[in-house]
């Protein structure tokens, strides 16, 4: 607030000026961006002096620095307004006076009191602006609501073919899929090619479709992922492989500074359709620097899509709709769920649209939100809870973390009134805190207990079995937060 | 090479540096002024180095720079008015008011950039190059580099995959011998920033940058050097900025002395000197383009703070396409 009061400080100087002005006056620069005032320590010019843009007038010492400033038009000097060594001169007060063959950048064609009325209203316009946009801070988060693409809730897949495949397959699948249907998607990464993939996803990619399209890459994450970016706005369509998200912390400016961010700074001209794929998550003892998960990291981020698949079924259909879509996203796999198989479609068109989560398990009693491979622990959880204390869960399965599907959460919540969020990422400030604040800023009064987070430890991933075992959630973990919501 | 040029290759060459100075003048005055905020970096005194590889572009050719881009732009054939209107955060700026000083883009004229974060535009360059192999294109993509950026990592794996890849990417440094405050042989180990492209088979040259017409040359055989498919060349322009890093750098870490003896081989007053010799024109006609392009320039600034501010509803445009 402090900074528009400012601003709107140096508007008026402004619009003094304007007022007064008919030949062109010069002014006191601000020097930067936080400027206020400064001192006029030296004139370099005197009066009568004839000057042409470029030329040096004055020397003004300001908090930092001491600035020589040049006259930005040609004329006469006519009259030095303030002596030298006069100190706290307001920014934008005049300062001299010239009189030239250069008319003011105001006054052109423009009666004063025109321009003082436009400048006023700008002002005015200004103020709106600031007090609206401080408003909105405090009530944000309506843009991912918006961006949810409603009414495409699970449709039922009726696909003739199935075959049973492993998620690593799957993901396979769809990459080839996309491949023969779009000469610019191509495949970019460190042992894609030759090695057939550190995990095997890219398995025969190479046979298929030669050297030009499946890029073995060197050991330079930040490189080859800026490369990928820069040919995604200039239209091709990439699918960068990181062996792990871990070695996208190496790469991360490129993906938040330069894809994320450029659709806006651009003003909507150059887009990044990309993907970055890999594991993402704790492997098996893998230890601190390979075990991380990165997918609240990633949603944190405006002009990032993130999608979490929890099968080989939804890995395919979501990872066939990303590659297709014309934003980054960022799609976090899980290395433990490669080997697990299940029934996939063999259709060409199948594909699950992004932001839409998925309900694998319907209940009456309690809600889980989860993502990823906590997936199968919430369901393992959900089958004691039944058999056992007779409780009836209900599991969200997000599927894409951004944009969030909060209709389908804030529904189930609105009939189970309890819930719990599940998830590997570290707790402070992770997507279940996210979840919490939404359900408990819409529908407050539809919570009959708190809502508790199961996250992973609030440390670094340890080595050892027994540890990283603490530090995962286990299905007595859901289990326990069930118990706690439902008061057993 | 020099004898090559028609009077309006001189003309251009004129006009655009001059285009440039009298922009970059005007917007320090609106900076002052508090229409311009943020950060501001000023082309002036680097002139010769886009304009004179602008005279070697082709068509299609792509571009991709570093966040002192104005002059960039201006070369490229962006209009003045656009540009000064997203300096100055309005509506009818190239990016609607979004992108500021640092970045802005038109991909109508494959301008790819105005990067605000050092080095990030080498393997984003690296990349557009790439994606004109990739489809089997003739054209090249140029992607220029200050001094400063030479010490960045991924400007060294973008080089090592050019190179690797034999891709169509000319690499400009524009070394003007600041990175921010820190002089390149306080900051840079060896000598000739060029010759890191050595370590990866890169090809390069060192020229001087305040001649245009040399920098014409150079860049025309860079140009062609890549554009036949021998992969990546680094062209090292020796160069000077007159200004501070950004508006608020005082630039004492230089000496005046070292300031004016660069002055003196100013870009825009050689080519003049040129010019003159060759009797293209005459001084009266160089009054006559100055007088034209300081009144384009002032239009161009009074069109940007004539022109609406975003509205608010834009705040939550173009996050997602």
């Amino acid at each position: 607030m402090q900074l528009i009061a400012h601003f709107l400080k140096r508007k008026n100087y402004l619009l003094t000026f304007i007022c007064r002005v008919m030949s062109i006056e010069i002014l006191m620069p601000a020097l930067s961006p936080t400027m206020t005032e400064g001192n006029l320590s030296k004139w370099l010019v005197k009066e009568g002096d004839k000057v042409s843009s470029g030329d040096v007038i004055a020397e003004i010492e300001t908090d930092k620095a001491t600035m020589e400033i040049e006259s930005a038009d040609e004329g006469t000097v006519t009259k030095l307004l303030i002596k030298e060594g006069t100190e706290s001169v307001p920014v934008n007060s005049p300062i001299a006076v010239l009189d030239g063959e250069d008319k003011d950048l105001s006054s052109d064609n423009k009666d004063d009191s025109n321009v003082m009325t436009n400048d006023h209203n700008k002002n005015e316009n200004l103020k709106v602006d600031s007090l609206n946009n401080e408003k909105k801070d405090e009530t944000t988060e309506e843009p991912d609501l918006n961006l949810i693409q409603k009414n495409q809730k699970n449709k039922k897949f009726e696909f003739s073919n199935y075959k049973s495949i492993t998620m690593r397959q799957s993901i396979r699948d769809a990459i080839a899929e996309e491949m023969r249907k779009n000469d610019s998607v191509f495949v970019i990464g460190e042992e894609v090619g030759e090695y057939e993939g550190a995990y095997k996803v890219t398995q025969g990619l190479l046979d298929e479709f030669g050297s030009s399209r499946i890029l073995d890459t060197p050991i330079s994450e930040h490189g080859f992922t800026g490369l990928a970016v820069g040919s995604a706005f200039k239209g091709l369509r990439p699918v960068v492989e990181f062996m792990t998200f871990n070695f996208s912390m190496q790469a991360i400016d490129q993906i938040i500074n330069s894809a994320a961010k450029t659709l806006y700074m651009s003003g909507g001209q150059i887009n990044c359709p990309i993907v970055f794929r890999g594991p993402n998550g704790a492997a098996s003892q893998v230890a601190a620097q390979h075990s991380q998960d990165f997918s609240s990291w990633y949603s944190h981020c405006p002009g990032l899509k993130v999608v979490v698949p929890s099968n080989a079924f939804n890995a395919k259909g979501l990872l066939k709709s990303s590659i297709e879509d014309d934003n980054p996203v960022i799609f976090l796999e899980n290395e433990i769920l490669y080997n697990q198989k299940m029934d996939v479609p063999e259709d060409t068109n199948f594909d699950i649209p992004l932001g839409v989560a998925n309900i694998p398990l319907e209940g009456t009693d309690a809600t889980i939100v989860t993502y990823s491979i906590m997936v199968s622990k919430s369901l393992e959880a959900a089958e004691i809870l039944k058999k056992e204390y007779n409780i009836n869960v209900e599991i969200i399965d997000l599927q894409t973390i951004r944009p969030l599907d909060s209709d389908t959460i804030l529904n189930s919540v609105k009939k189970t009134n309890r819930l719990i969020t599940v998830e590997e990422s570290w707790p402070f400030a992770s997507v279940g805190s996210e979840i919490v604040n939404i359900v408990q800023r819409e529908i407050f009064d539809y919570l009959d207990s708190p809502i508790i987070k199961v996250n992973s430890a609030d440390v670094p991933m340890p080595y050892s079995s027994v540890l990283e075992k603490k530090y995962l959630p286990q299905v007595q973990d859901i289990i326990s937060a069930i118990k706690k919501i439902c008061y057993i | 090479m020099k004898n090559k040029f028609k009077k309006e290759d001189y003309i251009k060459i004129y006009t655009k540096m001059l285009q440039i100075r009298r922009f970059e003048e005007r917007a320090a005055q609106l900076y002052g002024m508090g229409h311009i905020g943020g950060f501001c970096h000023l082309y002036i005194g680097q002139e010769a180095v886009v304009v004179g590889v602008l005279m070697t572009i082709e068509n299609n050719d792509s571009v991709v720079t570093t966040y002192r881009d104005h002059g960039h732009m201006i070369a490229r054939g962006l209009e003045p008015k656009k540009i000064m209107a997203e300096l100055t955060g309005r509506q009818t700026g190239y990016s609607n008011g979004k992108g500021g000083s640092m970045h802005m883009f038109s991909k109508k004229n494959n301008f790819y950039g105005g990067h605000g974060i050092v080095g990030a535009q080498v393997p984003i360059g690296t990349g557009i190059a790439f994606t004109h192999k990739y489809r089997k294109e003739k054209q090249i993509c140029r992607t220029y580099i200050g001094d400063g950026a030479m010490n960045n990592g991924q400007v060294f794996e973008a080089f090592n995959l050019a190179s690797l890849w034999k891709l169509p990417v000319l690499y400009i440094i524009e070394n003007n011998m600041y990175g921010m405050g820190t002089s390149v042989d306080r900051a840079s180990a060896g000598k000739d920033l060029f010759k890191r492209g050595e370590a990866f088979g890169i090809k390069g040259k060192k020229i001087d940058g305040m001649d245009v017409f040399r920098v014409i040359e150079a860049a025309q055989l860079a140009g062609d050097y890549v554009r036949s498919g021998k992969g990546p060349y680094i062209l090292e322009v020796q160069t000077y900025r007159y200004k501070g890093h950004s508006m608020s750098d005082p630039a004492k870490y230089r000496t005046k002395e070292e300031l004016e003896s660069y002055k003196v081989n100013d870009p825009i007053n050689l080519a003049a000197k040129e010019i003159l010799k060759k009797k293209i024109l005459s001084k009266n006609d160089l009054e006559k383009i100055n007088s034209e392009i300081i009144k384009e320039i002032k239009d161009a600034a009074q069109y940007a703070i004539d022109s609406p501010f975003p509205e608010e509803k834009e705040l939550f445009t173009n996050v997602y396409l």
